[in-house]
């Protein structure tokens, strides 16, 4: 039994053609613009071709079109394959196919290419916005598949329904799946090179005007919830990188690891659970002093907390850090000495003020406290956007410029301090960070990105000293957004002042918060903590897919049983005539078994004259229902119903 | 039979469903996934391993909510022709060479729509239709009639791929529905002696025969029956004429097996009386006809016309 291959008609050719466009039109934000020119074209093409009925152009055309396609692709990305060249090439793919809907099959790929493309949406983005766009386009898909196998003449609003009615039946299990479905602790084998391109986040060098740009962005870096009562803002120092060789230019971390710090805590551990976005780095961005670590993580030399593995996509971290510590009492002697370097010329007019002011004072801490005296009561400003310094940078920014971020203000605080023979270096991480009231989230944001310096000082070991503190107070107390001049480029979202404004972006911020946390971070641990709540807490995959296969039996079951057996009841026509029975009954007349409606009437007439001319219009109107149109006589029997049931309920 | 046809009357269950109303309940209903179902399948599993390798979540819902689409789609699929009821109405008789055209009603007792319910019956174009909510309505299966005698129906396929088209449901049903199929008539002049009770009758102008009027010629009719000069005041273009006379009512035709042609042979010459028998009836004539071993007598109108087709369209071979 051979099926001929069904041809399309233009109604569904349209349909599917709203389809593939619905999938594809996201991909156009971050596709070049030629791709993006040629597909829309290609679309373009493909509507004007189903407008006018034309046929499908023909072989060699085709493949010159995809040829020109493939060219395409290699030119602009050098490869067909990795992640971004892999979309655009189904996206293309798809625009050629339709083209070429000739029949169901056709129709049929389209629509499985379309459900495919919205997978790959997620390469770049996951958000709840992301999340409705695929409820619309699912259902459009889908309305479409529907569409294939309906008559034509089928409504687009019962296509609609239709899809939204199985949607809906699924649901149950898909949900089941998602909770239960052994989940695998990806990936499988290696990404393309491109597999993570894009991030954002801190930069494990610093030239000074590097970190001005990061500021710039809204993005969340991530969000902090604090199990004890959270500290004071300015205590948030979030650590990162540490910052202990200097080339004249670029400050680089130190390579090789030093032996583990030595911590000593002086105050309670402050417990919080971070969940930190993909940065692409290792570092955790602890609270400092990080004091028990969670699995898969472990102390740097410098105190940084690092993971295994680079962040690649959002995790979640449960840390318990110490606001007061002392690290590294002492020191070992070429820690120190690294520590003090600095490249052998350049910054003279720095230098020598450094060591004059150190010989003028009479500890290292008294030095300290001058320096930052002289950030604090000298003309200095904070702002976004430093002049351009010239070779000799600390000089330029020292003595004439005095405009700078808190990257000039550590670096050459750092270098004035290794002038003077103190150990001193750069930390990078983040400072700050705005609550949400709404999920009681703190929210640490690439402007809160920062820097500021460490010395080492005798007995003290290495402490904290913060010169933008100095200059900017507010910084360190409010946030950028108070310590910046107004004028400033900074991103919309965080200059938002006005009540309503900030409270729009907290509710905001905190939905995007809970769809964070329970729809996207539902994995292996989150799974496993859940069956530990349902009392499994050992469950491996074998016995997940038991339970799954069990409770997945029985909603496909329960679904079945629904569909097949549901009782004539759903319809209106049958609810309507039962009800006039009940009233027949309490005037003490029954039908009787076999009876027709018609028969019915007949005897009840014989039996009753009274009641002949209302019953007899229920069952005309009852059987119009029944034999023909439904929709006109179905008000008619209401109302017929209606009738007899005031009657005899007199 | 072949092994398939047995191994798939052991799997399906086919048997005679006899005359009466056939219900599609779960017994007669299968389903397997189609091509489309395949396809979309493994797109499912690409799609998974894609998620999990990327660490997709909402990856993974997509494919979830996908996986168990299909699955709520094979059961409406199966529904589609869950509770339908079938039953064999009729089969008009048909010649050989024409297409026998056996009537079904479908009728759809549940509120629920049916849409594209096909019909395939052997080797003929699929028949699609749609049933309304509690509502019937026909379906024509048609097959050529190749062979005179009964065409029975053969064992016809319902299957439907309604709504999501991932799997095939199908039902294999065989209502007893059977098509008379009568002898292809063959054209030949009519038996020169045909004659009537008392061997008077036909076109001839025999006796007190009475001029009728005349009639188009038709192919069976011989030349020698043509009435020329009537036919030549028409024109060129225009048909022969056959002079018609009104016979009495003794007046019969006799299509007798010994008429034919001696060179035709067995159903030759059942074509050959189909003919004649289609052509008497035609006029309105009174005719019998004679078989070896079975006869039928004098008589026409529809009813003599039904028998002698009948008993050509059974004669033994």
């Amino acid at each position: 039994m051979k099926t001929p291959p069904i041809a399309l008609d233009r109604a569904a050719r349209y349909g599917l053609l709203a389809g593939a466009l619905i999938a594809c039109l996201p991909h156009g934000l971050h596709l070049p613009v030629s791709l993006n020119l040629l597909a829309a074209l290609l679309l373009l093409a493909a509507f004007s071709q189903i407008h006018q009925d034309q046929a499908a152009p023909s072989r060699w055309l085709l493949l010159l079109l995809v040829g020109s396609c493939c060219a395409l692709i290699l030119f602009e990305f050098r490869t067909l394959f990795g992640r971004d060249a892999g979309v655009a090439t189904l996206v293309l793919f798809m625009s050629l196919k339709l083209l070429e809907m000739r029949s169901a099959r056709d129709g049929f790929v389209v629509i499985t290419l379309g459900y495919f493309l919205l997978l790959t949406h997620y390469f770049y983005s996951q958000t709840l916005l992301t999340g409705l766009w695929l409820i619309g386009a699912l259902w459009l898909l889908t309305a479409c598949m529907i569409r294939l196998q309906s008559p034509r003449s089928t409504a687009i609003t019962l296509l609609f329904r239709q899809a939204g009615r199985l949607g809906l039946q699924a649901l149950p299990l898909m949900l089941l799946l998602y909770l239960l479905f052994p989940r695998v602790d990806g990936p499988l084998w290696g990404l393309p090179q491109d597999a993570h391109a894009g991030r954002t986040g801190l930069s494990d060098t610093l030239r000074m005007g590097h970190i001005s740009q990061l500021v710039q962005s809204g993005d969340i870096a991530f969000r902090v919830r604090f199990d004890d009562p959270p500290p004071p803002r300015q205590q948030l120092y979030w650590r990162g990188p540490v910052l202990e060789r200097f080339d004249g230019e670029t400050w680089h971390p130190a390579s090789g690891d030093d032996p583990p710090p030595r911590i000593e805590v002086l105050s309670p551990a402050l417990r919080y659970e971070s969940t930190l976005e993909a940065h692409g780095k290792r570092w955790l961005l602890a609270l400092d002093a990080p004091g028990a670590l969670p699995a898969n993580s472990r102390l740097d030399g410098r105190m940084t907390v690092l993971a295994k593995d680079n962040l690649d996509q959002r995790q979640r971290w449960t840390f318990a850090s110490h606001l007061d510590y002392r690290l590294n009492s002492i020191e070992m002697p070429h820690i120190r000495q690294r520590n003090q370097q600095l490249p052998p010329r350049g910054n003279p007019r720095s230098r020598a003020l450094a060591v004059d002011w150190r010989q003028s004072e009479k500890s290292d801490q008294a030095f300290v406290d001058r320096v930052l005296r002289h950030f604090a009561e000298q003309p200095f400003y904070y702002t976004l956007q430093p002049p351009l310094l010239g070779a000799d940078a600390i000089d330029d920014f020292l003595f004439d410029r005095r405009r700078g971020f808190c990257e000039h203000y550590a670096a050459s605080f750092v270098f004035l301090m290794r002038a003077a023979g103190i150990p001193a270096r750069i930390v990078g991480g983040y400072q700050g960070g705005e609550l949400n009231p709404l999920d009681n989230y703190w929210v640490i944001r690439q402007s809160d990105a920062h820097a500021w310096s460490e010395v080492w000082l005798s007995d003290r070991g290495w402490v904290r000293v913060d010169p933008t503190a100095a200059v900017a107070p507010s910084r360190i107390e409010h946030g950028i957004v108070d310590a910046l001049p107004t004028g400033e480029a900074l991103p919309a979202i965080i200059q938002l002042r006005g009540d309503w404004a900030r409270n729009l972006r907290h509710r905001w911020e905190a939905l995007n918060n809970a769809w964070n946390q329970h729809v996207l971070g539902y994995d292996l641990a989150k799974q496993r903590r859940l069956l530990a709540q349902l009392g499994w807490p050992e469950a491996d995959w074998r016995q997940l897919s038991a339970l799954l296969a069990g409770l997945g039996g029985l909603v496909v079951l329960g679904l079945t049983l629904w569909a097949l057996y549901q009782r004539p009841s759903g319809d209106p026509a049958s609810r309507l005539w039962q009800q006039a029975l009940r009233q027949l009954a309490r005037r003490n007349v029954h039908l009787a078994p076999g009876e027709t409606p018609n028969t019915f009437a007949h005897r009840v007439a014989q039996a009753h004259p009274d009641l002949a001319p209302r019953l007899n219009r229920v069952v005309d109107h009852y059987l119009q229902v029944r034999y023909g149109d439904l929709a006109q006589a179905l008000p008619a029997l209401r109302q017929a119903v209606a009738e007899l049931a005031r009657w005899s309920s007199r | 039979m072949t092994w398939r046809d047995t191994l798939q009357k052991k799997l399906f269950r086919w048997h005679d469903d006899g005359d009466g109303t056939i219900s599609l309940g779960r017994r007669r209903i299968f389903i397997l996934p189609s091509a489309a179902g395949l396809l979309y399948a493994l797109t499912l599993l690409v799609m998974l391993l894609a998620a999990i390798n990327y660490r997709l979540a909402l990856g993974h819902a997509l494919t979830f909510f996908l996986a168990a689409l299909g699955v709520v789609g094979m059961i409406h699929t199966f529904r589609n022709l869950y509770g339908l009821r079938l039953k064999p109405l009729s089969a008009a008789p048909v010649f050989v060479g024409e297409m026998a055209e056996f009537t079904l009603r479908v009728s759809n007792p549940t509120p629920e729509a049916r849409p594209d319910l096909n019909f395939a019956l052997a080797e003929q174009p699929i028949r699609t239709i749609a049933v309304d909510g509690l509502s019937e309505q026909k379906i024509q299966l048609t097959l050529p009639a190749r062979q005179r005698g009964w065409l029975t129906l053969p064992r016809v396929r319902l299957r439907s791929r309604y709504p999501l088209g991932l799997f095939t449901a199908w039902s294999d049903l065989h209502p007893r529905l059977r098509c008379l199929v009568y002898p292809q008539p063959l054209p030949q002049p009519l038996p020169a002696h045909a004659s009537g009770a008392d061997s008077s009758g036909g076109n001839q102008p025999q006796g007190q025969a009475e001029f009728a009027g005349f009639r188009p010629r038709q192919a069976s009719d011989p030349l020698r029956h043509v009435a020329w000069k009537a036919s030549a005041r028409g024109g060129p273009t225009a048909p022969l004429l056959i002079a018609q006379y009104h016979d009495g009512e003794e007046n019969c035709w006799q299509f007798d097996w010994q008429d034919c042609p001696p060179e035709a042979d067995h159903e030759q010459r059942l074509s050959i009386l189909t003919g004649w028998v289609l052509v008497a009836a035609a006029q309105g004539w009174t005719y019998r006809l004679q078989l070896p071993g079975q006869r039928i007598p004098d008589g026409q109108g529809e009813a003599q016309r039904l028998r002698c087709l009948q008993a050509l369209a059974l004669y033994p071979a």
